[in-house]
């Protein structure tokens, strides 16, 4: 596959693009744990909600 | 299960963790195969292989004002229904929608200097879009400026809908403007102008990058609920600090006055 006289500007925008997603995505994963390792130590020290029931509420991890 | 079934957080929850997977696996398969077919497509007669750079550069821009679309969706939620998920979607948009909007200018401006001769110019689509992009900075910094998430909400609702105002000057202004940008070719009355060897490629580009979104929003909102969570834990707990030091006090000066009598 050749990609010109104009392969760099082809390049850096595909690397952009998957550099920009790849935060996006590290964004979600990162403060989903941050979030969980909060309540966790909440709850470690005795806060919890009124239902009583666990304040994350997932079946299964996100990660 | 219904739709207000899903307004309730704890079940969203358990809902998305099962969705989640399955999206995030349709996503990666379909940006593969759109890949495949923008590195397998074949140059265009004018543009030469900076072609490739519109299968990303048009799925981000489409993507820039759909989730302006979904945000003004979330914030009549807000304001008319009151939705208990609405702000939160709204909320949880915002950052993915700036991103898409940079990518989209971004990929722009790098497909505009071969094409063009320029990187930039104040024309009326590049200007509008500039316009959007910064807007979604603006209703992110609102979120962040004010501390209590309901109070914010209708405030960034209010601002959403009159920024929703730009959508129809974005789309229209290569019809109402003479501008740089080229009109519409893919969504127009009569049918698309593009050769099927780029139409399917950049289709299949499109729905991936809405899959992505998808996948993001509803990972975003899942953080933005326990981030609520959190917060109104740590409100308890800090409540009942202030009380049980309330109590300490009182029972002290009750000892003191005794011991005094």
């Amino acid at each position: 596959m050749s990609l010109g006289p104009y392969a760099s500007f082809i390049v850096t925008s595909y690397a952009a693009a998957a550099i920009v997603v790849a935060i996006l995505i590290g964004w979600v994963v990162f403060d989903y744990r941050n979030q969980t390792q909060r309540l966790r130590e909440l709850g470690r020290s005795g806060v919890t909600r009124r239902s009583g029931r666990s304040a994350v509420d997932t079946p299964r991890t996100m990660t | 299960m219904t739709l207000i079934d899903l307004a309730n957080p704890t079940r969203f929850l358990a809902l998305s963790a099962r969705v989640l997977p399955w999206l995030a696996a349709a996503t990666v398969i379909l940006l593969t195969i759109g890949l495949y077919q923008s590195a397998s497509a074949p140059d265009d007669y004018q543009q030469g292989a900076t072609v490739k750079i519109m299968f990303i550069h048009v799925p981000n821009a489409w993507l820039s004002m759909f989730v302006w679309g979904v945000m003004s969706v979330a914030s009549l939620g807000t304001l008319v229904w009151r939705h208990p998920l609405a702000d939160v979607a709204a909320k949880a948009a915002a950052p993915i929608g700036a991103a898409f909007t940079f990518l989209a200018l971004l990929t722009g401006s790098l497909w505009g200097r071969p094409m063009w001769g320029t990187y930039w110019e104040w024309d009326a689509r590049l200007t509008s879009v500039l316009i959007l992009f910064l807007m979604y900075l603006g209703l992110m910094a609102l979120w962040r400026a004010v501390e209590d998430p309901s109070r914010a909400a209708r405030a960034a609702a209010v601002l959403t809908l009159v920024g929703a105002i730009n959508l129809p000057i974005i789309k229209f202004s290569v019809d109402w403007w003479n501008t740089l940008h080229q009109p519409a070719s893919v969504m127009r009355m009569g049918g698309s102008t593009l050769d099927k060897s780029f139409l399917i490629p950049l289709l299949v580009m499109a729905v991936a990058f809405t899959l992505l979104f998808v996948t993001l929003h509803l990972a975003a909102m899942r953080n933005e609920i326990l981030r609520r969570r959190v917060r109104s834990l740590q409100m308890m707990q800090a409540s009942r600090v202030a009380f049980s030091s309330e109590v300490g006090t009182g029972s002290r000066e009750e000892n003191a006055s005794k011991g005094a009598a």
